[in-house]
């Protein structure tokens, strides 16, 4: 909201990642618009805490909903809004240290859940809003402000782990690539069941890796960033495992099951089960 | 001689049936119109351990489950050796003379398991039991008898012999009972009330007050003692836009009811101690965010995992200021199975009403109890809805420092519900002029809050008698001892503990001195009645295990005695 509200100060560094990350959910959010007539209003921006979190206030244009929470906990609240609301899009931003690291512990159960929530991960490595300390997805050895003799814990595969925790679609992208980001944050909004989007979105201040991502001929720093082919099967687990062991930063869709009924399909089938009941017939049971 | 009460203690070990026979005596009696309560105490572990329950059967309403033991049933030796003592002079125990003997001359034996199976229903042995006290008490046979058909009629192609068997149980129970000599009196006739009951359990009275008051979302992890709220929710809470569901931690269930208050659902959890502590910053976002929903406590013995089955009151503090930072959460504790309902009620309300969280407090003593109580009448419990939004886009949902209306997702009116300091239109912000407006916002929406009802008696008294939550009953009957005895004091109780009703506080203020009961160390709501400038002393009791009357008496009197010596000297 910062073009309309003077009073908000918080600001992302130039050249930072996130930026690239606010224009694609803008994206997404306008074709959604456009694809199904629901009103920017319909989604539901809940937010994780650090520089990534504020991509909710930073929305330009007709604002949707948002919950801006404690750190950590985007996916129990996303869950709680589309168990009481399954008619709302409820989209998650985090980073990779609100959302691997203190938020780890959420991810199992609501990929079990298959939620129909769109998380969309901005990864850059490093606790950016509290000044460069290391996170999960901090390479091993790695010199930062908490680790001043090199990070002692191997660096964390989130595309892994979405994959041995059973999420149902993932996708990976990178914040240079708005459009291609929001196509591939669109794909998980339409996917009915949880959805993750993670994003290489570098951090200018403390780990800048944009050379690393792009590569740089001169310097002759091969690109990580290398398309995932079309004749990628993203139904085959086996063949998602084997593309993100080949390291590097792969773009597009790792793995998707459309099979898995999604927690909202599979409340229904409670809900045809359960004896409906008014209050009055409740007391009834305990009547004498 | 006639009894207007009767209190059997049923000791043994978990899977004995201490718990069905208690229950079961409880039913019976209700049955023909007497009042019942219980009050069960578990082990923390599935198979065996000590166990016992209490079941008190009163020709009046009664307000706790009674300190003096007319009969203990011991359902195995080291029953009768933890609980011998309690038994009051005059008193009987039955033991269970198929596990042991013994030769207290107080006691004879029933062989209630060899009984049951001689009827053919190896299930009956708590009829057993139940016959044999009813002839203690020359409690009339066809009123057990109403009470087996009542209990087993259910259409089943074997209910006559499954009546026939508990039916022949209990007679035989009861003959066992005669033929050994003892003899308590005679039961009082009942006088059954003119109004509809129920017979039901603080959880179960919780769960269906917070359904009466509109709650559609429910999720919860679980914890003993709450864990019944959340499997009933589970049974009827779901359907058409409502549902009941476990999540995989405290943590989540109190951000999930979190998205789901704000995304306009009455929401709730119940927990205990250990899931307060981790919903602490839950709580705060709701309280900072200004999101309605509801947390019950069923208290247990604490800190950390401390007593999982054992009653106390000692989260008050806890349940008050939960979370970091300046805040003070609504508090409602209810006092009896039937304030459970209305509490429950109320605290939905009060979340709606004000637009953020509220803490139930309730205990183990009476989550687990059972206790008739009138129907309650739906047409004139109230229930409240929250003030929505129903303007177009470019709302400031924080602007003012009152309540404002709150919009719902999917509608005009977005708005970022923020956990950081925020202006108007919920964007955060650190100037000093916002954080004071947004923490006055915050503290005077309580205002909406303050209730005019509570309870008072003898308001002449110089000194007063307020006990909270579950220590109600046993205050009571301590109080109206009290007053039968002549001593001039004054009673005060309210479950609206924050905030407090501000005649009450007054009232409360121009005391002598208020005299605080309450099973914690601290007295943390005496602490709290002096934050509100109230002369208070707390009277404290922290075993795990509620009130004696008898105790709070004595209590009591050495209380009054010592202010009115400091008051001379």
């Amino acid at each position: 909201m910062s073009k309309k509200n003077p009073e908000y100060d918080f600001k992302w560094c130039p050249g930072c990642g996130d930026f690239g990350v606010r224009r694609a959910l803008e994206f997404a959010m306008i074709n959604r618009l456009e694809e199904t007539g629901l009103p920017i209003e319909n989604n539901v921006v809940v937010a994780g805490i650090g520089c990534s979190g504020n991509l909710v206030h930073l929305l330009e244009g007709e604002q949707p909903y948002g919950i801006h929470g404690i750190h950590g906990r985007t996916l129990p609240v996303a869950m709680g809004v589309k168990m009481a609301r399954p008619e709302l899009n409820v989209v998650v931003v985090a980073g990779d240290g609100d959302f691997l690291s203190i938020g780890g512990e959420h991810i199992a159960p609501q990929a079990a859940r298959n939620v129909n929530v769109t998380a969309v991960i901005m990864d850059n490595g490093v606790y950016g809003l509290t000044k460069g300390q290391s996170s999960p997805t901090t390479e091993m050895g790695t010199i930062t402000s908490s680790t001043p003799f090199g990070k002692i814990e191997e660096d964390l595969d989130p595309l892994e782990l979405y994959l041995t925790l059973g999420v149902s679609y993932i996708a990976s992208g990178f914040s240079g690539q708005p459009r291609v980001l929001a196509r591939l944050i669109n794909e998980g909004m339409n996917h009915d069941g949880m959805s993750m989007i993670h994003v290489q979105s570098p951090c200018v201040t403390y780990n800048d890796t944009f050379q690393l991502i792009k590569g740089n001929a001169k310097e002759g720093i091969a690109p990580a960033l290398w398309d995932i082919p079309e004749e990628h099967d993203p139904s085959s687990k086996q063949a998602a495992y084997e593309l993100v062991q080949q390291g590097g930063l792969p773009v597009g869709v790792i793995y998707k099951d459309e099979t898995r009924l999604s927690l909202e399909g599979n409340m229904g089938s409670i809900r045809s089960k359960a004896r409906q009941r008014s209050v009055e017939q409740l007391m009834d049971a305990y009547a004498f | 001689m006639l009894m207007n009460d009767f209190v059997v203690r049923f000791a043994g070990e978990g899977g004995q049936g201490v718990v069905t026979s208690a229950e079961g005596l409880a039913q019976a009696s209700t049955q023909v119109g007497y009042h019942a309560l219980t009050y069960a105490t578990f082990p923390s572990q599935i198979l065996g351990g000590p166990t016992w329950t209490q079941a008190r059967i009163s020709t009046e309403h009664t307000l706790s489950s009674g300190d003096q033991v007319d009969v203990l049933v011991a359902f195995n030796e080291e029953a009768y050796e933890t609980h011998a003592e309690e038994v009051r002079e005059g008193g009987v125990i039955i033991y269970n003379a198929d596990d042991f003997t013994m030769t207290d001359p107080r006691s004879f034996g029933l062989a209630v398991d060899t009984l049951a199976r001689s009827t053919g229903n190896n299930r009956a042995a708590n009829m057993v039991v139940i016959g044999a006290l009813a002839q203690l008490v020359h409690m009339p046979q066809e009123y057990l008898e109403d009470f087996v058909e009542a209990r087993f009629r259910r259409g089943r192609d074997n209910d006559d012999e499954i009546i026939s068997s508990n039916i022949e149980a209990m007679r035989l129970g009861r003959q066992n009972a005669a033929e050994s000599g003892f003899v308590l009196g005679d039961l009082a006739p009942p006088h059954p009330p003119d109004y509809q009951q129920l017979m039901l359990k603080g959880n179960e009275a919780i769960a269906l007050g917070a359904t009466h008051a509109g709650v559609e979302f429910y999720a919860g992890y679980p914890i003993s003692p709450a864990t019944t709220i959340l499997l009933w929710m589970e049974r009827n809470l779901v359907g058409e836009n409502k549902f009941a569901y476990q999540v995989s931690s405290e943590i989540e269930a109190i951000t999930a009811i979190l998205g789901a208050g704000y995304a306009g659902k009455k929401s709730m959890t119940a927990t205990a101690g250990p899931g307060i502590s981790l919903m602490s910053e839950g709580l705060g976002l709701a309280w900072m965010a200004e999101i309605p929903l509801v947390v019950v406590d069923v208290q247990r013995g604490g800190p950390a995992t401390g007593l999982p089955t054992k009653t106390e009151q000692s989260d008050l503090m806890g349940c008050l200021f939960p979370a970091h930072g300046d805040v003070r959460m609504p508090i409602i504790a209810p006092g009896s199975v039937e304030e459970c309902f209305y509490g429950a009620v109320q605290a939905v309300n009060w979340a709606e009403r004000y637009q953020g969280p509220v803490i139930l407090m309730s205990e183990m003593s009476m989550a687990e109890r059972v206790q008739n109580i009138p129907r309650p009448d739906l047409s004139k419990v109230p229930v409240e809805e929250r003030l929505t939004y129903e303007g177009g886009n470019g709302y400031h949902r924080y602007s003012g420092n009152e309540l404002s209306p709150m919009p719902l997702p999917g509608g005009p009116g977005a708005y970022v519900a923020n956990g950081s300091e925020h202006d108007e239109m919920g964007d955060t912000t650190h100037l000093p002029s916002r954080h004071i407006q947004m923490t006055e916002r915050r503290f005077s929406k309580l205002k909406l809050l303050e209730e005019d009802h509570y309870e008072s008696d003898n308001t002449q008294a110089k000194i007063a008698l307020m006990p909270w939550g579950g220590s109600k009953g046993p205050v009571r009957e301590a109080y109206d001892a009290l007053r039968e005895e002549g001593i001039d004091i004054a009673w005060y109780y309210t479950m609206f503990l924050h905030p407090i009703p501000p005649k009450l506080r007054d009232e409360l203020r121009a005391k002598e001195l208020v005299i605080v009961p309450e099973l914690n160390y601290q007295g943390q709501w005496a602490n709290i009645l002096r934050f509100h400038r109230v002369n208070s002393t707390p009277i404290t009791q922290y075993t795990g295990l509620p009130f004696k009357v008898s105790d709070l008496v004595v209590q009591v009197k050495r209380i009054m005695a010592e202010h009115t010596e400091e008051a001379r000297a």
